[in-house]
């Protein structure tokens, strides 16, 4: 099949892909640009495992057509560390005990990073609701909304 | 581990302890600390296996069974062998077939027969994913069907088909125990009841899903990145099946994204992975995608439990008899064996006098079951406190009150000759309770619950009023707290490797599994040492580097990793205070270890740093010697007789949950508001790591209780995705209150016992019991769903109508 050209922003950086019509965002930026941590959970938009901030907005890469992504941008779990020092969402699950096996934990950041952006003031309720759609088999979930809590204005920390 | 730096010692708060009545020292022992590949994991640099890409690595995947029991007839793999980019498709045909699992009754790939959905028939390597997933559609398999076996009473049913030519009777394994004399429990009982309990397939659901990779060495070597919780037994059984001389295999574990107990078993997807490599020459990797995480790999045991048991008036436990029915699938993998532990509740829990458990465990054509955490005990305890509340009911006394006359105490040997050396049952009940408020919320008698909630609900609706029944309930749990001695060795091994700078590297046999095992090893070695644990470097993956160990699983790690690698530092330490106390022209009991530097034992005066001391050891003028330990830490638990008796943990874990429910009267929907866990975990060595243990121990029991199904009709699987098999997200999750009994086991490194699995074990018998309470239905069958509920509550209400 013939390889269509695909430019986007990744993480802040132009880059130019030549891929298949039919693969997902998951497969280019697993496959083709090795930014592995973003998972596949699913492949079916179920778990959240894949979500990443496309134009501001989390959609899980596994849904989203690659070449719908010409031109956007988008931030995967790689984008949030800067400078050698984790992100202070990355720094809330990490000291809240917010992470187990892990496997869910790109996703879950980013989706929570997402929820920050759009209301710097999220209640427990908005977080819980926020992250229905990232599933996480180990922690129970309640570390993970203390770490995003801690973030929100007024949460404690 | 993290290639970034990440410093803990801003969490840890310092802790008074008087060591000699003298300087106050910092213990790292109790503290929240961070799980220390926690960094890597929040940036998304940790690779699992469906990240790692080996040079010319191919991609395997299999052809399942589409239909629950046929007979193959041919198979034509010409189409998919004519693909561009296909380089390998292999059947039964091509490999020799040793049988292997637990009944030696599976083979890697399926050669006359299939006995289930997902048993495997061919396997293809390919260049790409996308390749191989089309060369699997091109293989033709011609079958004959054979009956389909759904369950246990067809299965056992006279004239029933013969799953396994070996197993006329379709019953391949059968487990009795007994302790004390039933009939003898029988005449002694005021009161008897019986009931029978359903449960049914939970799957794992580990967010990453199943996989290897499998390359061969120009010598024959063969490494394989596998998720094995077992890596050790694993070498030893996957030689036997892929003939490759067990020395020659090494296992690296990536991190796993999940475990549970599903990787403590060989699937035939891991030598099929092998063959195919074989057949290639070239490393290839096997990852399932969700749909066959589902399909093909094994849930929890699916049981049916008939349980009878009795009391006298005051309450005390006179006998117990169960008989347990398992539904084995067409293959055996080790969760035939889950009743092992299931009768360990029955026998020991509570004291029982009389104890009789017989297990018939019976071929069907549905899938297959395997370990899953907790390992037949929340069957077993779903059924035991269930009926312990039937019988609290019967008595009309307060089920934590009968729960308190019949628990285990310390120093107690039970009837299945298990030592509790610990014991902080009676602790954990009355703690869960206060916690609770049990006295206030339980007051309602629940004997007339059943009439109450019929009336609420019919003035309810007159009245426009939600239709709610609260209710409150409670559960308890018995399980090994540090391993089960089943195989020859219950043990781990630890070396201990200390650079010139005070660093330290602790290869320990354990595996990691998201539980937080690194992290409880590197505190208690940086404990010991006197060293930040962000000195502590824990090497856990890799069978070529790291000594023996049975796996993880059994709750076993924190005890028996813990106390080995506690003796391995333990040793070390001796060794740096030995060489210290000449230079330091002290004795060396006089010399303790903190913050990095020799320090004097009773001021806490900093005299050295321990660099230093381990650099004068390796570069002395007289004497060159380098700062290494080993250990070898075998529980002294034994393994149990034919009878099953014995002592097969060094210790046991216990604990109490308490439920609080709201159960909606209209549509049966059950919403756990609030859930009180105790638990008698010895001692808590990281505070934050036993917190997140035990939380989502209960949010899977939850799941377990309320929700999660894998539903199996005519043999096939009918729900394999995450939309309509449902864990718990976010938004279900009850307020969870956790305290944690510190028993402090005298045989646990600073006194700690296991609690991996034990959260989950008592969560559904609580909720259950809490619906009892709520509605005076006695739910009897996992999960409960609103239909289930539903139909209950209209049964009592029908028969509320008849009595009146």
């Amino acid at each position: 099949m013939s390889l269509v050209e695909l430019a986007f922003v990744v993480n802040g950086e132009a880059v130019s892909v030549k891929v298949t019509p039919f693969v997902t965002l998951l497969e280019v930026l697993r496959d083709h640009l090795e930014l592995t941590g973003t998972k596949y959970g699913c492949g079916e938009g179920e778990c959240g495992a894949c979500s990443v901030i496309m134009d501001g907005k989390v959609v899980n890469a596994c849904l989203v057509l690659a070449l719908d992504c010409e031109g956007a941008q988008v931030v995967t779990i790689e984008g949030l560390a800067a400078n050698g020092m984790l992100h202070p969402l990355q720094q809330a699950f990490v000291d809240h005990g917010a992470i187990q096996c892990g496997f869910c934990t790109p996703g879950m950041i980013m989706t929570a990073y997402a929820l920050l952006e759009a209301n710097p003031s999220l209640t427990e309720d908005d977080i819980k609701r926020g992250l229905e759609g990232n599933l996480c088999r180990c922690t129970g979930y309640r570390k993970i909304v203390d770490a995003v809590l801690s973030l929100a204005e007024g949460g404690v920390s | 581990m993290s290639s970034q730096s990440f410093d803990v010692s801003h969490q840890l708060t310092p802790e008074k302890e008087c060591m000699n009545q003298t300087a106050p020292k910092e213990t790292l022992i109790g503290k929240r600390v961070p799980k220390l590949d926690a960094p890597e994991k929040a940036t998304g640099l940790t690779r699992y296996i469906e990240d790692l890409k080996l040079p010319r690595m191919l991609y395997g995947k299999i052809l399942f069974s589409d239909r629950p029991h046929a007979r193959i007839v041919n198979i034509d793999t010409s189409a998919a062998e004519a693909m561009s980019g296909v380089r390998a498709v292999i059947t039964a045909a091509d490999i020799e077939l040793v049988p292997f699992g637990f009944g030696r009754d599976n083979t890697a790939i399926k050669k006359d027969k299939v006995t289930c959905i997902r048993d495997e028939v061919a396997a293809v390597a390919a260049d790409t994913p996308r390749i191989a997933a089309e060369a699997i559609k091109q293989i033709r398999v011609t079958y004959e069907n054979l009956p389909v076996v759904t369950s246990t009473e067809e299965a056992l049913a006279d004239g029933a088909p013969i799953i396994h030519a070996g197993t006329p009777n379709n019953i391949p394994f059968q487990f009795d125990y007994s302790h004390g004399d039933i009939e003898q429990g029988i005449r002694g009982s005021d009161v008897i009841l019986e009931d029978t309990y359903t449960l049914r397939r939970q799957a794992h659901c580990c967010l990453g899903t199943s996989g290897i990779i499998a390359s061969f060495d120009a010598d024959g070597r063969l490494t394989l990145h596998s998720l094995t919780q077992v890596p050790f037994l694993y070498k030893h059984d996957l030689s036997r099946i892929v003939g490759v001389a067990p020395e020659k295999i090494r296992v690296i574990q990536p991190p796993i994204g999940g475990g549970f107990g599903s990787k403590l078993d060989i699937h035939p997807f891991e030598p099929i992975c092998v063959f195919l490599a074989r057949a290639t020459s070239r490393p290839v990797r096997l990852v399932f995608t969700r749909e066959e995480e589902f399909l093909a790999t094994p849930t929890r045991q699916p049981m049916v439990i008939h349980l009878k048991s009795g009391a006298r008036k005051d309450g005390t436990f006179t006998f117990r008899d169960v008989r347990m029915l398992l539904d084995n699938g067409g293959r055996t993998s080790w969760g035939a064996t889950t009743p092992w532990i299931s009768m360990r509740t029955f026998s020991s829990l509570y004291r029982v006098p009389h104890v009789r458990q017989h297990v018939d465990v019976v071929y069907t054509t549905n899938p297959y079951a395997c370990a899953f955490r907790g390992y037949g005990n929340p069957q077993a305890t779903f059924a035991l406190e269930s009926q312990v509340d039937q019988l609290a009911d019967a008595l009309r006394m307060d089920p934590l009150e009968l729960r308190l006359k019949n628990a285990q105490k310390p120093g107690e040997t039970t009837g299945q000759g298990m030592v509790l050396g610990t014991c902080g049952l009676a602790d954990c009940l009355t703690t869960a309770a206060r916690n609770a408020a049990w006295e206030e919320k339980h007051k309602k008698p629940s004997a007339t619950a059943a009439c109450t909630a019929a009336q609420e609900h019919e003035s309810s609706i007159v009245n426009r009023q939600p239709s709610i029944a609260r209710g409150i309930g409670m559960a308890s749990l018995f399980h090994v707290g540090g391993g089960a001695k089943i195989y020859r060795s219950d043990g781990c091994g630890t070396m201990l490797k200390l650079d010139d700078f005070g660093g330290v590297t602790v290869m320990t046999g354990s595996s990691e599994i998201g539980q937080g095992s690194e992290t409880v090893i590197a505190q208690i070695v940086a404990e010991e040492l006197g060293l930040p644990i962000g000195n502590i470097r824990v090497i856990n993956n890799d069978t070529d580097l790291t000594p023996w160990d049975v796996g993880v699983h059994a709750s076993r790690t924190t005890f028996i990793a813990g106390n080995s690698a506690l003796r391995a530092a333990r040793d070390a330490r001796r060794k740096l205070v030995d060489a210290a106390a000449p230079r330091l022209k002290r004795k060396p009991e006089e010399l303790d270890l903190q913050n990095g530097k020799v320090v004097d034992r009773s001021s806490g005066e900093p005299l050295e740093s321990i660099g230093k001391i381990i650099r004068g050891l390796h570069f002395g003028r007289t004497k060159n010697e380098l700062v290494m330990t080993t250990d070898f830490y075998e529980p002294p638990s034994t393994a149990p007789d034919e009878r099953h008796m014995g002592n097969i943990s060094p210790c046991y874990a216990f604990g109490t949950h308490v439920a609080e429910v709201e159960v909606d009267l209209d549509t049966g929907v059950v919403k756990v508001v609030r859930l009180c866990a105790a638990h008698d975990v010895g001692r808590v060595i990281n505070r934050l790591g036993i917190e997140g243990q035990v939380e989502g121990g209960i949010a899977q029991g939850i799941g377990y209780c309320l929700t999660e199904e894998l539903k199996v009709e005519d043999g096939r699987i009918c729900n394999p995705s995450f939309t309509d098999y449902k864990i718990l997200t976010a938004t279900d999750l009850p307020e969870v209150n956790v305290s944690f009994i510190e028993t402090h086991d005298p045989a646990g490194p600073h006194g700690a016992k296991g609690v991996g699995e034990s959260p989950l074990i008592p969560v559904a018998p609580a909720i259950a019991n809490a619906i009892y309470h709520a509605t005076g239905v006695r739910m009897t069958e996992l999960p409960l769903t609103p239909e289930r509920v539903l139909a209950k509550l209209k049964e009592a209400r029908e028969q509320e109508t008849i009595n009146d």
